[in-house]
């Protein structure tokens, strides 16, 4: 791989791993593993688009696992309604149709909730993202007749033509495609003019809004993005799930992806994938040895904080201090 | 002689504090125009007021003659007005060329470009670099900005305010922390910047401003005192009595 710089081989490597990996998994029948490895992705998909506005725009929201609720429910509430009737305008199990509604739903939720979220800063801006993040929690808690706080089982996977997202397989494979696209899309963004204008607004806003940039439409733009591929993130994982609940938007699903971003390496393109592996995979592991599987990861988090600043993937490049 | 920024009535305090106290000003096309004072005397603040980081009390401030006295900061800079700050104001994470190439950036159209990399930009880059090699931090452009000394982060934000191609430059003590020799760089260099762009300037410095302006104002507690040809500011007596420290 001549011609790759240090840092480009380390990503395509762990990238590879995380798709040799479970297909071994699949092929040799250990299914517990593959569905750990499908979770996995689905949760580096959110960070990934986290990241956008965490990492790179230096927006700290507190809110994100909103997303991945509002598009969970795009993917549960039509099927509720292809199964059961009613709301025959989206009642549907087409896979366009609800992926689609998943990210429009997410990117709207993001406009407007960035829209005013955006108008604040410091704490009050992590204040207030949380606080949009637990009314969604609470609107869907309130709706009986998609489950209220048990949840909604999803009967029907979304359906595409060729693609049956039933077998476990398929699942990771689109799961892992539209990752690897949401990491080449970020990275795209974040070197292109727009994210030299986020970054640069992360850096110092007054001088970047003196240079003649409105870095409120740039950051509510990198906001919109973000909560819509945090939305197709949420599609995915009510596929894999087959039960949404509004448990899955809590405020303490919003910090673990923030732990996510933190731990493997803000406004880096490996980092949010290296926390959700971390984190999907120790969390199993703990959680089956003892209930305080969290502290753990609180230590880990301030060492990570103290002795490496650039998280997991610092380490990996070899740049932790 | 067209006025390309003109002032009038502008107020601003903060608390039980009056920073701008009905302040008059005219700045010619083309002129480099001092303003004096002492610490305090609201020099700073009238800046943030004509760049839009601060939304003055009262008051009307126009250029070419458009009232802008309420249009946003980044609307100010996209019409021709471009600031240096008195306290270092860069982006310390991105590398010396990164932080021009912005400026650049900003003068070459809207930046909602989503997937061409920015780096790859040849015109962008290059007019860049052009604008550090003008200030002489050419050798500096791949180099963290953090890297860089008190005296290079002053020429930084030169080029900087070179870049934005404004009409009007607001120079917040451009020389605040250099040395002797940095601070006599720079006075050569404002120097050939005369007669190419209109310049406001804040300096602490009286020879500076002797060498430089072509007209001065003198601002004490947020009033203007005197406005005049360095010539007559210096031999004025109000002026001498409240700032040049002479009986
Ligand atoms: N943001 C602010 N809040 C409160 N007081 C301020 C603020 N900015 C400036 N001042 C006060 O206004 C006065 C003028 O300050 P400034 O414009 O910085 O003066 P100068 O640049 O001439 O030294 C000072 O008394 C200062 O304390
Ligand atoms: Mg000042």
């Amino acid at each position: 791989m001549i011609g790759f710089s240090r840092s480009a081989r380390i990503n395509i490597g762990v990238m590879a791993i995380l798709a040799i990996l479970p297909v071994f998994f699949w092929w040799t029948g250990q299914t517990f593993y593959l569905s750990l490895a499908t979770r996995l992705v689905i949760l580096a998909i959110a960070a990934v688009s986290l990241n956008l506005i965490l990492g790179y725009g230096g927006l700290i929201s507190f809110g994100h696992a909103a997303y991945i609720g509002i598009g969970a429910y795009a993917v549960g509430i039509p099927a509720h309604h292809a199964l059961y009737g009613g709301m025959d305008f989206i009642a549907s199990n087409n896979g366009f149709f609800q992926i689609a509604l998943a990210v429009v739903a997410a990117a709207v939720f993001a406009l407007i909730t960035g829209a005013i979220c955006l108008r604040t800063k410091g704490v009050y801006f992590i204040m207030i993202t949380m606080a949009f993040a637990q009314m969604v929690y609470y609107f869907f808690v309130s709706i009986e007749e998609y489950g209220g706080d048990d949840g909604l089982v999803i009967d029907t996977r979304s359906e595409f033509p060729l693609v049956n997202l039933d077998q476990p397989i398929v699942l990771f494979l689109v799961s892992y495609v539209v990752l690897v696209l949401a990491m080449w899309l970020v990275n795209a963004i974040v070197n292109s003019r727009f994210g030299m204008v986020l970054q640069s607004a992360k850096g110092n806003n007054d001088r970047t809004v003196t240079l003649g940039y409105n870095t409120y439409l740039y950051r509510l733009t990198a906001y919109v993005i973000s909560g819509a591929m945090c939305g197709l993130a949420g599609a995915l994982l009510g596929n894999f799930a087959t039960f949404i609940s509004p448990e899955m938007m809590d405020w303490s699903r919003s910090g673990e992806l923030m732990f996510m971003v933190i731990l493997g390496g803000t406004a880096t393109a490996l980092g949010p994938v290296l926390g959700a592996a971390v984190f999907v995979v120790v969390a199993q592991f703990l959680s089956e040895l003892t209930i305080y599987w969290h502290l753990p990861f609180g230590l880990m988090l301030i060492a990570v904080v103290l002795f490496a600043r650039g998280g997991l993937s610092g380490i990996l490049r070899g740049k932790g201090s | 002689m067209t006025t390309l920024l003109s002032v009038k009535g502008l107020k601003k305090s903060f608390g039980g504090v009056t920073a701008t106290d009905d302040v008059d000003l005219d700045v010619i096309k083309g002129e480099l125009h001092a303003i004096i004072g002492p610490n305090g005397a609201g020099k700073t603040t009238l800046i943030s007021q004509l760049s839009g980081a601060v939304k003055p009390d009262a008051g009307v401030i126009m250029l070419n003659g458009a009232n802008i006295t309420h249009k946003p900061a980044h609307t100010r800079a996209r019409l021709g007005i471009t600031r240096s700050f008195q306290i270092t104001s860069l982006v310390m994470d991105m590398s010396v060329l990164d932080n021009v190439a912005l400026a650049v950036q900003a003068t070459d159209g809207h930046s909602f470009k989503f997937l061409k990399p920015a780096r790859k930009i040849g015109h962008i880059r290059d007019k860049a670099l052009a604008m550090l090699a003008e200030v002489g931090l050419a050798e500096r452009a791949e180099d963290p900005t953090r890297n860089l000394s008190h005296g290079e982060h002053r020429q930084m934000e030169l080029a900087i305010a070179l870049a934005s191609e404004a009409e009007l430059m607001l120079l917040d003590e451009p020389m605040a922390g250099l040395g002797p020799e940095e601070s006599a760089t720079m006075v050569a260099y404002l120097k050939s910047l005369k007669g190419k762009r209109t310049i406001l300037l804040i300096e602490h410095d009286m020879d500076a401003v002797f060498a430089l302006a072509d007209r001065i104002s003198v601002l004490v507690y947020g009033k203007v005192i005197a406005t005049g040809l360095p010539d007559d500011i210096r031999s004025n007596d109000a002026v001498r009595h409240a700032y040049l420290g002479e009986e």
